[in-house]
């Protein structure tokens, strides 16, 4: 009797290890399926051409050099990182401050016609954002803007996600005795909304900053369709004509994916965790 | 204090955004709108109003209709094996005796930062033919290199596994939030009762989880619906524009061809198709009355 329910209790233990076994192995595979594409690219970028298309590398190689000068002779990698800088660092200024600002006023303000600006914001958050482009490229041709850095910054002022997840954080987090108390002790609108509530939306902004940030580096079709002076390219852009300008080099095509990835990762170590905490967010606001 | 003073400040704080709103958003799109009943003469840049012809040229477009049947296989051979992957892995994730499960996240959040530029040069690449990463493992196994860029369906498969690899992660985490979200009583007392865990998961956790998946859905229609950058880089030519989505035909025709006001008319059919598919989903996934 004794050893039957110890037998059992073992078999069932059993059981449950091979399962837990199962499930550990499974998610191993599949990270190993996911990093897969990361290793070729950053194992490939120091080998030639003829060991990439002959055999499977696992090791490194010892062509990282001449690949990375082959690849600066056609494309000029670093002034495509330091245009996608700039840019994306105006465009997450920019829009942070001014989407705060807006959410501000839709957050802790009355007044006529907020309901129905708000609904306006809600609407064309969720419109697709391709709709309008060919109407957009014809505007900045007609305003001269072509080739400028200006139509890639400015709409970023009307975000209307980054306005929405600001008043949703503002509504919980900002409270209006705080205001209302700074109004009693004299003071100025503008001294409000830059000493306290931009402190207090610090956390809020940080999120949505360093989504817009990777959201900018890796926009690909407005650049695309507005800049054509190689020297203004992003790094998107230049990536993406890497393949026409080196033909078959595969060696300078993956070292150029390899630079590409870089500066998110980079940034990404730094904001992991509030990225996994803004989706969430979003998830259980939309939920 | 002054109300009356601070709604007027309040206009001014909204004013930034309603100003560039309404310049670079509202006026693109009506403009759009207009541009899509007109011609537009390419040297002088002067309209000529042609009323419904460009969306009559849409709609009779054998290339338009063949658009919207690659973006529709492309989208469903990704987004099926990228909501199971995702939903089973996040349900795996949930269990704490899963060891290192912190990395795994990561690991699998990974392919989502990298530019859609890169994954498309990158995936041309490892699929490319006869020397790419891909066809090397295949010749290893002793099989013959296949050539992915020439033959239509795995050229859709190839860019669908490219989209699929990009976003389970993410949506790992969406399905995380949503599992977190269902308090343990309601999966003690599914236990107390002897359900298994089969019938947990199809009884207790998907229903409750309805609405993430609703909004995991209809996020991934409009998102699939709008493929580009992986549709023109992946691969520069496969025959028969097998590979071409709708937004690349509307890019081609405006952009490449010059006709802005036709592809005008194709970004509103466009808009309507991605209204009506998200208007199924929101259906099907709807709550059920009883």
């Amino acid at each position: 009797m004794r050893n039957n329910t110890q037998a059992s209790v073992s078999s069932i233990l059993f059981r449950r290890n091979l399962l837990r076994f199962l499930a550990n192995l499974f998610c191993f595979l599949v990270a190993i399926m996911a990093f897969y594409p990361f290793f070729v690219m950053v194992i490939s970028a120091s080998h030639d051409n003829f060991n990439i298309m002959s055999k499977i590398n696992v090791l490194p190689g010892t062509k990282l050099v001449e690949n990375y000068q082959r690849l600066t002779r056609n494309i000029n990698i670093f002034s495509g990182i330091k245009n996608s800088l700039f840019l994306s660092v105006c465009v997450t200024l920019v829009e942070t401050y001014f989407a705060v600002m807006a959410a501000y006023a839709f957050s802790k303000f009355q007044f006529r016609f907020r309901n129905f600006l708000f609904g306006v914001v809600l609407v064309f958050m969720m419109l697709p954002g391709q709709i309008g482009i060919i109407g957009f490229y014809k505007e900045v041709q007609a305003m001269h803007l072509m080739n400028s850095y200006l139509p890639l910054i400015v709409p970023s002022i009307a975000n209307c996600f980054a306005v929405f997840f600001y008043k949703q954080y503002m509504d919980t987090s900002l409270p209006s005795e705080l205001i209302e108390a700074a109004i009693i002790d004299g003071c100025r609108e503008i001294d409000i909304f830059h000493r306290l509530v931009v402190p207090i939306m610090r956390p809020a902004m940080v999120t949505q900053a360093v989504l817009t940030f990777i959201g900018t580096w890796n926009s690909y079709l407005n650049p695309l369709i507005l800049l054509n002076d190689k020297s203004k390219f992003t790094l998107t852009l230049l990536i993406a004509t890497v393949r026409d300008a080196t033909h078959a080099d595969y060696g300078a095509q993956y070292l150029g994916m390899v630079i590409s990835v870089i500066p998110t990762i980079v940034i990404y170590c730094f904001g992991s965790k509030t990225i996994m905490e803004k989706i969430t967010v979003g998830a259980a606001v939309k939920g | 204090m002054n109300t009356k003073k601070r709604g007027r400040t309040a206009y001014l704080y909204i004013l930034p955004f309603f100003l560039v709103f309404l310049i670079f958003k509202l006026y693109p799109i009506l403009y759009t709108f207009v541009l899509s009943f007109c011609n537009m003469d390419l040297l002088s840049g002067d309209l000529t109003f042609v009323k419904l012809a460009n969306y009559k040229r849409v709609l009779n477009s054998p290339f338009f209709y063949r658009s919207i049947g690659n973006t529709l296989l492309i989208w469903i051979m990704s987004i099926i094996p990228q909501l199971t992957l995702a939903f089973f892995l996040a349900m795996l994730m949930s269990n704490r005796w899963l060891r290192g499960r912190a990395i795994f996240r990561n690991v699998y959040f990974f392919p989502n930062l990298v530019t859609s530029v890169t994954i498309g040069l990158l995936f041309g690449a490892l699929f490319s033919y006869p020397g790419g990463a891909i066809n090397s493992i295949i010749s290893a196994l002793g099989l013959k290199a296949v050539d992915f860029q020439n033959r239509p369906m795995l050229a859709r498969m190839v860019i669908a596994i490219a989209i699929c690899w990009k976003n389970f992660g993410f949506n790992i985490i969406y399905f995380t939030a949503g599992i977190n979200s269902i308090s343990d009583e309601v999966l003690e007392a599914a236990r107390i009762d002897g359900a298994n865990a089969w019938q947990t998961t199809m009884k207790v956790t998907i229903p409750l989880m309805r609405p993430i998946l609703i909004y995991v859905m209809v996020t991934s229609i409009i998102g699939g619906l709008q493929m580009f950058d992986e549709s023109k880089l992946v691969f520069t030519s496969v025959p028969g524009d097998a590979t071409t989505t709708m937004i690349k035909y509307m890019y081609d025709s405006a952009f490449v061809r010059s006709q802005f006001g036709y592809g005008a008319a194709c970004a509103y059919v466009i808009f309507v198709i991605i209204m009506i598919f998200s208007a199924i989903s929101m259906f099907i996934t709807r709550e059920k009355k009883r």
